[in-house]
């Protein structure tokens, strides 16, 4: 079995997330290529949460709705899923907690209960049980389950072993997967890659209050903050988040910020107030449903415009959704450049599917970013925080600095940063943050903020943005479609979009959203866009969905010349 | 001494308590720079409100941020650099009304910042509205019948939240005021100042004032509960004495002192990220 998808399921408390990562992590051992969908929702304890572990020979980005195997910890795993099931054998349970009628003649039910008592080891550990039945289910051998648990299992790693033993040797073989000729790679999340991503930037603050699905990041650069020249805080609210930010920018110390919806709600004054002081600041903002509290724990991407919009007044901004973790690594060192080289707030706009999905990670893939030094002061004459120039971009210099006073302001102000309400001045210092804008387009040019994959010569494009590109890019090459997925969406890229498009007869857009978002900033610039697939029930498109989705459209992409 | 004045016009009412502040905060810059600690290593932040355009009038480092958040910016800028001394101005409806939420988490943190509040308990640049400490019934422009509601006494609320310099002055007083800015400013921890500053034009209080402010003397400030006796004396409503002073002052570990300190290289980073990919195999 080289292609093939697992199912873990329980409540919440039962450590499917882990159970979930660590198999993924057993199977990357075998040299397959991964990809994890968790489904959580929003408790710490019960409610129903699954994670699917979806394997393959080749790089995927996307899920299937059709699984091959089962591990239910739980009867509701089964009654939920079971018909996602290809064959009933493969299934393995919890023999104390779900009940089979009728019974099956194949599949594994372990009586976990008996052996926990046996080992003398608490509940928490059934995962561990049934990932040893599962590897011995699959032919995997029991080495590799001990090498992982060993590197991935902190917490009374000898018990879980012994427990996962027991599940091991009560398990018989059902298939076998084989391992591949080729090297593991990292599996990440998108959240950690963002992590990842900023650290490469120089990242010298990151300040976060918690909120699902971008806590994670925070947690994550808490962890490896140590050793590191990197301030991690976590503040009152998402106010003085963003504020102290810019606090840190005003230092000079590259500060970005994570959050979702409704915790930027509170920042937009603060993303505002960037606009004005030109302070750089970095905003990663994880999409989940609205309005308001919503769906927590689930994915959207409907906050393209309100991150467009956000803030009074008018000031330029960057804006880049990556479409997986070596794109959101690449685009968070880009965007942090591009806030400092700008001085201006850049958003890295992502969703829960890409946060917190897990991904393989090629860091030898990924382009070196070309790192430009912010603009600074050459010593000479009084010092202007905000000198006009050619470009906008004034040079900058920091506190503590002997020959210069560093004054910044929320208010319309001079050069010098005095506050100003005089006409003429109001519209030099607008033209000259604009032109910043016009600058940081030329730039974007330059640095493929439009990808193109499947069918080149196609005159059907699937057109998605976010964490889509996976599953279309796996739709398009099975149905010999081409791909337009752009990464930049403010400055918005309409020279790559304007010749990623030559040759299309029919645009179909594909957006995790009720409105089309992606669709109306196209029709703002004169793109038409003839189909839209819209999903907006929080969970992520899988590819067989994808694929129905695409032969029901109004005029099916089959049908077109 | 220096002059520290900047180009901008000033544009505060003749007789507005702010010019003590501004006048105080001057001069005791200027001391601070005479003992030896060069003026490049000073910020000040302000809000938005009459008292916020303090910034633009002292010519040196500022960050004119915007209503309500003075405190999380001062705070930034202190963790950035523990060396500087970070002064963040800041009016009553700033700190007490908009932003309170920041203030009191500054005074849990203990993080080493200096907040003086232009406390004229109303609101001047917006025209006359109630503020977090006008007296119950004071009618405004938003409350003509008169407030129904209490003021909070900031000094207590302040204490209660960890705060560990707490003083008083008013605008009629600015040699106590340089005496407690200065305190103020060279204390270890979070420190806060409320001046009960006259607004001539929409709440003048000069008079009302006079008649009932004393200077604290003989009073232990290293006591919690002598403090909090002092500070509840006064409620900001009720017609009692007034204490102007140093209420409490206590040594205490601050934010950036227990915070790690960062440190490493542009190294370190490549190496930090070739770790967390190898244990991500």
């Amino acid at each position: 079995m080289k292609e093939f998808s697992i199912l873990i399921g329980g409540k919440a408390g039962d450590g499917i997330d882990k159970a979930g990562m660590v198999i993924a992590r057993i199977l990357n051992r075998l040299g397959l290529r991964l990809y994890v969908y968790r489904d959580y929702p929003s408790v710490i304890r019960g409610g129903h949460t699954f994670s699917i572990i979806r394997a393959s020979s080749g790089r995927i980005a996307s899920h299937l709705s059709k699984v091959d195997f089962i591990l239910a910890l739980n009867q509701e795993t089964l009654s939920l899923h079971r018909n996602r099931l290809k064959k009933d054998c493969l299934f393995i349970y919890d023999s104390d907690q779900v009940k089979i009628d009728p019974p099956l003649a194949c599949g594994i039910g372990l009586p976990i209960k008996d052996m926990l008592k046996e080992e003398n080891a608490p509940v928490v550990m059934r995962n561990s049980c049934v990932i040893g039945g599962f590897c011995r289910a699959s032919g995997i051998g029991w080495e590799i389950l001990e090498d992982v648990f060993r590197k991935n299992v902190a917490r009374e790693t000898d018990l879980n072993l012994k427990v996962a033993r027991r599940g091991f040797d009560a398990a018989n073989e059902l298939v076998k997967i084989e391992p591949l000729n080729q090297a593991a790679l990292p599996l990440i999340t998108g959240n950690e890659a963002v992590g990842l991503g900023l650290i490469k930037g120089g990242l010298d603050a990151y300040i976060a209050y918690p909120m699902t699905p971008s806590s994670p990041i925070l947690h994550f650069l808490a962890d490896a903050a140590e050793g590191l020249p990197l301030n991690v805080i976590h503040p009152e609210n998402e106010i003085g988040v963003i504020l102290m930010a810019l606090g840190f920018a005003y230092m000079g110390k590259k500060a970005a910020v994570g959050t979702s919806g409704g915790g930027f709600c509170l920042m937009t004054e603060g993303v505002s107030l960037a606009g004005m002081a030109e302070m750089p600041v970095v905003i990663v903002m994880g999409q989940r449903p609205g309005p308001s509290t919503g769906l927590p724990t689930y994915s959207s991407q409907t906050d393209l415009h309100f991150v467009l919009n956000a803030g009074q007044g008018e000031f330029p901004r960057f804006i880049a959704a990556p479409g997986d973790a070596e794109e959101a690594y690449y685009w968070s060192h880009v965007a942090l450049n591009m806030a400092w080289k700008y001085q201006i707030p850049s958003f890295i706009l992502t969703d829960k599917n890409l946060g917190e999905g897990t991904f393989n990670f090629d860091i030898s893939s990924i382009k070196e970013v070309v790192e430009t030094k912010p603009l600074a002061w050459n010593r000479q004459g009084q010092y202007k925080r905000y000198l006009d120039t050619d470009t906008g971009v004034s040079p900058l210099t920091f506190a503590p600095e002997k020959d210069a006073i560093i004054k910044v302001n929320s208010y319309e102000h001079d050069e010098f940063g005095i506050t100003t309400e005089d006409p003429a001045k109001t519209v030099q210092m607008q033209d000259k943050r604009l032109r910043k804008g016009i600058y940081l387009a030329e730039e974007l040019e330059g640095m493929r903020p439009v990808n193109i994959y499947g069918n080149r010569d196609s005159e059907t494009a699937l057109l998605c943005w976010g964490s889509n590109k996976g599953v279309c890019v796996e739709a398009a090459a099975k149905l010999g479609l081409k791909v337009i997925h752009p990464i930049v969406l403010w400055p918005f890229p309409v020279k790559q979009l304007q010749a990623s498009l030559r040759g299309v007869k029919k645009v179909i857009a594909i957006e995790n959203n009720a409105t089309g978002q992606l669709v109306t900033l196209m029709n703002r610039f004169g793109f038409k866009v003839d189909e839209m697939v819209l999903k907006y029930d929080g969970r992520p498109l899988s590819l067989d969905e994808l694929e129905r989705r695409l032969e029901t459209l109004s005029n099916p992409i089959g049908k077109v010349s | 001494m220096k002059n520290l004045a900047t180009y901008a016009q000033n544009t505060w009412c003749p007789g507005c308590g702010n010019f003590s502040i501004l006048n105080s905060i001057k001069a005791v810059l200027n001391m601070l720079e005479a003992e030896g600690f060069p003026l490049e290593k000073v910020v000040i932040v302000s809000g938005i409100g009459c008292h916020a355009k303090i910034v633009d009038y002292i010519n040196v480092n500022s960050f004119y941020s915007i209503h309500g958040r003075v405190v999380p910016v001062a705070e930034a800028i202190k963790l950035a650099n523990p060396e500087l001394k970070v002064i963040g101005f800041a009016g009553d409806g700033d700190a007490y009304g908009e932003g309170l939420e920041h203030l009191i988490f500054a005074a849990k943190r203990n993080i080493d910042i200096t907040m003086i509040i232009h406390n004229n308990r109303v609101y001047g640049l917006t025209t006359g509205q109630y503020t977090p400490t006008s007296p119950l019934g004071f009618k405004g422009r938003s409350t003509p019948q008169g407030t129904k509601e209490l003021p909070i006494n900031p000094l207590e609320l302040m204490l209660s939240s960890g705060a560990t310099y707490l003083a008083r002055g008013t605008s009629h007083g600015m040699d106590l005021l340089k005496n407690i800015f200065k305190e103020a400013v060279l204390h270890k921890g979070f420190s806060l100042v409320d001046v009960l500053q006259t607004c001539v034009t929409f709440y003048n209080m000069y008079e009302y004032y006079d008649k009932r402010v004393y200077e604290l003397k003989g009073h232990d400030a290293g006591d919690f509960n002598q403090a909090l006796n002092k500070i509840r004396e006064w409620d900001y409503n009720i017609d009692a004495p007034i204490a102007l002073g140093a209420f409490y002052k206590k040594d205490a570990p601050t934010f950036e002192e227990r915070s790690l300190q960062p440190k490493g290289g542009p190294a370190d980073r490549l190496l930090k990220i070739k770790d967390i990919l190898a244990e991500s195999v």
